[in-house]
C-alpha cells in the first residue's frame, strides 16, 4: 500500500477545524492520561508497600481501660496472659503501635549523650519477647529480649531502656561501617541503650513519612489506659480467635472499650483501611481514563463518520477511476494517523508540561518516560480503532456515486 | 421566535439520535466530574467561621533555648507553653482571649445498663462561646468567674446529649467524665465548624467535641490530653501532672481583635512579651512571634488536602476534553446541514437567524448535559461519603453549586457551539443549492 500523504495533507487543509478539534482533543487526552496512569500507578505501588512484617494470621486489638487505677500494669499483664491462652493463638504482646495504624510515638536518636541537634528520627515501638514472633520479623544480627529486660515506663516520660533492637535501615545511617551491634544510642538525653540487635525491616506507623524505616524496638510495658495487641494465630485459626478474643477480654475484665469498628481487626483490615484514600484515587483516575479515552474515540468516529458522508462523491470518483477498496480504506487510516500524530507530539509536550506543573505544585515526581510513550501508543492504536468503522464504510462507497449530481 | 428554534432545534436533535446522545453524555460527564470534585473543594476549603474569621486571632511565641530540630521553615512552635499562653490571655490585651486544648476521656453514663464510652473533650475558658459563635441551645456557657474557681462545671454537646438524655434540656444534671461528676451548665445546638480551624492536632476536618470543660477544671480532675506535646531543654524527665511548668508547648490560645487597626498593637505587644522573656533568660532565641487569622492559619497549614487540589484539576482536564468533543460533534452536525441552511438562507433567513437556531440547539444539549451532570454529581458526591476521609461526611451539593452546575453546563456548551454554528452559517446559499 502506498501511502498517499500529500494529497491527504491538501485534503485536510480543507477541514481545518475538525482537523485542529481531534488533534486537540488527542492531545489533551494523551496529557491527562500519561500523568493520571502515572498517578495510578504510584498509588498502586503505595497500596502495596511491605511492612516487614508476615501479615497473614495476624490481628490487632484496639483497648481502653475506663477507670483511673494508679498503674495499668497488673490489668495489661493479665490481659496478655489472656490472649496467649487463647486456643489456636500461637503469641501475642501488648504495645503503643505498629505499622499502618497512623498513630504512634517518635523520636529522635543521637549517638552522643548530651548532642541535640541533628538526631536521627525514629518511631518506637514497645515490645516484649514475644514481639518478633508475633510480627513475623526476622533479626539480621544479634538476640532477642529476654523477658526480664521488659522495663515500665510511665506515662508520657521518654522511655530508655538499655537494650534496643532497631532496623537495617537506622543501623545503616547511624554506622555505616556495619558495625551496629553493641554499640550505644541515646533516645533520651543522658541515658544511653544499647543495640542487642538488627531487623531486616520493618516500617513507620504512619504513611507518610520521610524515613518509613526507622524504628526501634524497646523493651517497655508503657503505663497507659489505651494499648494496642498484636496476636499471632496459628494457620486456620484466625476466624475463631477473632471470635474468641473479645469474649475473652470481657470475661477477664468488663471495665474497658473495644470500639465497636477499629476494636479487633485482621492485619488485612488495618492495611486496607491505612491505604483507603490511595485505593480510592488509583479508582477514580482509572475511570476518568477509561471514560476520556472512550470519549476520544466516540469523537474520532463522529467526526470521520461525517467526512465520509462529506466525501462520498470524491470517493466514487477516486474508485471510478480505478482506485480499489484497499486505497480507499488506506486513506482514510492514513488520515487519521497523520492527524493523530500532530496530536500526540502536541499532547508530549503538554504531559511533561503537565508533568513538570504538578512537579512544582504537588511535589509529585516526574512522569516517567515509559508512560508517555505507552499512552502515545496507545492513543495511536485507540485513532486507528476509531477510524476503521468509518473507514470501512468510506471503501464500500461504489464507483456509481461519481455519476450521481 | 425562540419558540420555533426550539422546535426547530429539538427536531434536528431527534433525527440524529447517536450524536445527540453523544453530545449530552459528554458534556454531562464532564460537567458532573467537575462539580463533584469543586464540591468537595468547596467544602474543604470553605471559612469555618465567616462572621468572625478576620477577627480572630492565633499568636505564636518562639519560648526555646535552643533549636532542637523539631520544627523547620524559622517558624515558632504550633503551641504555647501553659505559662506563655496564661501570661498572654492575663494581660487582656485582645476583646476576647481563650487557652484550650483537646483532651479525652470516658463518659460513665448514670444508667448502668449503658456500657461507658469515650468522648472528645475541650479542655477551654469561658470566652471560647461567644468567641467562636457556639449556639447553645439549653442553659449557658460558664464565666470567667466559674474558670476562676474552676467550677466542676460542663457544656456537652447536641450528640451527648442525646445519648445520655434522649435530647432533653438536661442543664443542672451531672455527667461522669473521667471519673468526676460534673454539673451540665449548658447544651449545645449542632455545631461543627470545618475545618476543625482551632485546634488542627487531631484531623483538620475532625468533628467537634462532645464536653467542653474549665481548663482549670480539666487539670483538677486530670483529664487526659488528646493533642501533642513538644518539651525542650534541659527538663528531663516532665511528668503530665506538672505540665504548667515543663518547658512544654500543648496549649493553644486563640484572640479575638475587633478593631482592625489594634492588629498590629497585639503583635508589638508579642514582641514586646517576648523580649522581655528573653531578657530574663527565660527564651533564648531570637523573638519570633506570629499572629495569623484564621484563613491565614489554616493556610499556613495546608489543611486542604492535595488530593482534592489534584481531583478537581483532573476534572477541569476532562471537561475540557468533554467540550472540545462536543465542539467537534457539532461541527460535524451543523456542517452536515449545509444543504437545510442553504435553502433557509435562499428563502430569506438572514445569518443571524440561522446562527441563533443553531446555538439555540447547542444550548438544549447543554440543558440536557447540565441535568445529567446533576445526577452524575450526586451520584459522585455519594461515592464521596463512603470514602473514609474526615470530609467524605460533608460532601453534599447545596442550592448554589447545583445552580452553578446547571449554568456552567449552558454556557459552557453555548460556548462550545459558538464555533460550529458560525462556520455552518458561513454557507453560500446558491453554492449550497446548486449541489443539490
Amino acid at each position: 500500500m502506498n501511502l498517499q500523504i500529500k494529497p491527504i495533507l491538501t485534503a485536510l487543509r480543507r477541514h481545518k477545524s475538525g482537523t485542529i478539534l481531534i488533534a486537540l482533543q488527542i492531545a489533551l487526552t494523551l496529557a491527562i492520561v500519561c500523568n493520571a496512569l502515572f498517578i495510578v500507578h504510584q498509588r498502586v505501588e503505595r497500596v502495596h508497600r511491605p511492612t516487614g512484617l508476615d501479615e497473614t494470621n495476624l490481628i490487632t486489638v484496639q483497648n481502653r481501660y475506663v477507670g483511673k487505677p494508679d498503674t495499668f500494669i497488673p490489668l495489661m499483664k493479665t490481659d496478655v496472659a489472656t490472649l496467649r491462652n487463647i486456643p489456636g493463638v500461637e503469641s501475642a504482646y501488648v504495645t503503643n503501635a505498629f505499622p499502618l495504624r497512623r498513630g504512634g510515638w517518635s523520636t529522635g536518636i543521637q549517638t552522643e549523650p548530651d548532642k541535640t541537634k541533628d538526631s536521627l528520627p525514629s518511631a518506637l515501638y514497645f515490645v516484649d519477647e514475644q514481639a518478633l514472633a508475633t510480627l513475623g520479623v526476622k533479626l539480621l544480627a544479634g538476640r532477642n529480649f529476654n523477658p526480664s529486660e521488659v522495663v515500665t515506663v510511665g506515662p508520657q516520660t521518654t522511655p530508655a531502656p538499655a537494650q534496643v533492637i532497631i532496623t537495617k535501615a537506622i543501623a545503616d545511617k547511624l554506622f555505616p561501617k556495619g558495625d551496629a551491634l553493641g554499640k550505644t544510642l541515646y533516645y533520651a538525653k543522658g541515658k544511653p541503650s544499647t543495640v542487642i540487635g538488627i531487623v531486616a525491616k520493618l516500617t513507620v506507623p504512619w504513611i507518610d513519612f520521610d524515613h518509613m524505616d526507622n524504628v526501634t524496638l524497646m523493651p517497655v510495658r508503657f503505663d497507659s489506659g489505651y494499648q494496642q495487641f498484636l496476636v499471632r494465630t496459628k494457620p486456620g485459626q484466625q476466624d475463631n480467635v477473632f471470635k474468641a478474643i473479645p469474649k475473652a477480654l470481657y470475661a477477664s475484665n468488663r471495665m474497658r472499650v473495644l470500639p465497636e469498628k477499629t476494636g479487633i481487626r485482621t492485619f488485612e483490615t488495618i492495611r486496607a483501611a491505612a491505604y483507603e484514600a490511595d485505593r480510592g484515587m488509583a479508582i477514580l483516575m482509572t475511570v476518568v481514563c477509561a471514560v476520556l479515552l472512550t470519549i476520544t474515540a466516540a469523537g474520532i468516529v463522529g467526526l470521520s463518520s461525517f467526512w465520509v458522508g462529506q466525501r462520498r462523491k470524491q470517493i466514487g470518483v477516486r474508485r471510478a477511476l480505478g482506485a480499489r477498496r484497499s486505497d480507499i480504506l488506506g486513506y482514510f487510516l492514513t488520515e487519521n494517523f497523520l492527524i493523530a500524530l500532530g496530536g500526540v507530539i502536541v499532547g508530549t509536550m503538554l504531559a511533561l508540561g503537565l508533568s513538570q506543573w504538578m512537579l512544582k505544585y504537588f511535589e509529585m515526581p516526574r512522569v516517567s518516560f515509559t508512560y508517555v510513550a505507552v499512552g502515545v501508543l496507545l492513543l495511536l492504536v485507540l485513532g486507528q480503532l476509531a477510524v476503521f468503522a468509518p473507514a470501512l464504510r468510506a471503501s464500500k462507497v461504489s464507483p456509481v456515486e461519481a455519476t450521481r449530481a | 421566535m425562540f419558540g420555533y428554534y426550539l422546535e426547530l432545534a429539538l427536531r434536528s436533535l431527534k433525527r440524529s439520535k447517536a450524536l445527540t446522545a453523544l453530545m449530552v453524555l459528554a458534556v454531562a460527564m464532564g460537567i458532573g466530574a467537575c462539580m463533584t470534585t469543586l464540591t468537595v473543594l468547596y467544602v474543604v476549603s470553605g471559612d469555618p467561621i465567616p462572621a468572625q474569621s478576620s477577627r480572630l486571632f492565633y499568636p505564636q511565641l518562639e519560648p526555646r533555648d535552643e533549636d532542637n530540630g523539631f520544627y523547620d521553615r524559622g517558624e515558632p512552635p504550633l503551641q504555647l507553653s501553659w505559662r506563655d499562653a496564661m501570661a498572654l490571655a492575663n494581660a487582656k490585651r485582645a476583646d476576647r482571649q481563650a487557652v484550650m486544648t483537646g483532651g479525652m476521656g470516658p463518659v460513665q453514663p448514670a444508667n448502668s445498663a449503658q456500657d461507658p464510652f469515650f468522648v472528645h473533650a475541650r479542655y477551654t475558658m469561658a470566652d471560647f462561646f461567644p468567641m467562636f459563635d457556639v449556639p447553645v441551645k439549653y442553659g449557658h456557657a460558664w464565666s470567667a468567674a466559674e474558670d476562676q474557681s474552676r467550677e466542676r462545671i460542663a457544656v456537652i454537646s447536641a450528640t451527648l446529649n442525646d445519648k445520655l438524655f434522649h435530647g432533653e434540656d438536661s442543664t443542672g444534671r451531672t455527667v461522669r467524665y473521667n471519673g468526676a461528676d460534673l454539673r451540665i451548665v449548658g447544651v449545645l445546638d449542632p455545631w461543627r465548624p470545618h475545618p476543625h480551624f482551632y485546634d488542627l492536632n487531631y484531623d483538620s476536618y475532625a468533628e467537634s467535641e462532645d464536653i467542653y470543660i474549665p481548663l482549670g477544671t480539666a487539670r483538677d480532675i486530670r483529664g487526659q490530653r488528646a493533642g501533642s506535646r513538644d518539651c525542650w531543654g534541659k527538663g528531663g524527665k516532665v511528668e503530665e501532672d506538672s505540665l504548667e511548668t515543663a518547658n512544654c508547648t500543648w496549649v493553644q490560645l486563640w484572640v479575638e481583635i475587633d478593631d482592625p487597626v489594634k492588629v498590629a498593637g497585639y503583635k508589638a505587644f508579642l514582641t514586646h512579651y517576648s523580649d522581655e522573656q528573653r531578657a530574663t533568660g527565660q527564651f533564648r532565641l531570637p523573638t519570633n512571634v506570629r499572629l495569623r487569622n484564621v484563613n491565614e492559619w489554616l493556610d499556613f497549614n495546608q489543611v486542604v488536602p492535595k488530593d482534592v487540589h489534584i481531583q478537581v484539576w483532573l476534572a477541569l482536564g476532562f471537561f475540557v476534553v468533554c467540550l472540545v468533543n462536543t465542539v467537534g460533534l457539532m461541527l460535524a452536525k451543523f456542517m452536515r446541514r449545509s444543504a437545510e441552511v442553504g435553502v433557509r438562507r435562499a428563502l430569506g433567513a438572514s445569518r443571524g437567524a440561522v446562527f441563533a437556531q443553531l446555538v439555540t440547539e447547542a444550548g438544549i444539549v447543554g440543558v440536557a448535559g447540565g441535568l445529567g451532570g446533576v445526577v452524575l454529581a450526586l451520584f459522585g458526591l455519594w461515592m464521596v461519603r463512603k470514602q473514609p476521609d474526615a470530609y467524605a461526611s460533608l460532601a453534599h451539593l447545596d442550592l448554589t453549586m447545583l445552580a452553578a452546575t446547571i449554568a456552567m453546563a449552558i454556557v459552557a456548551t453555548v460556548v462550545a457551539g459558538l464555533l460550529p454554528a458560525w462556520r455552518a452559517c458561513q454557507v453560500t446559499p446558491a453554492l449550497q443549492l446548486k449541489t443539490q
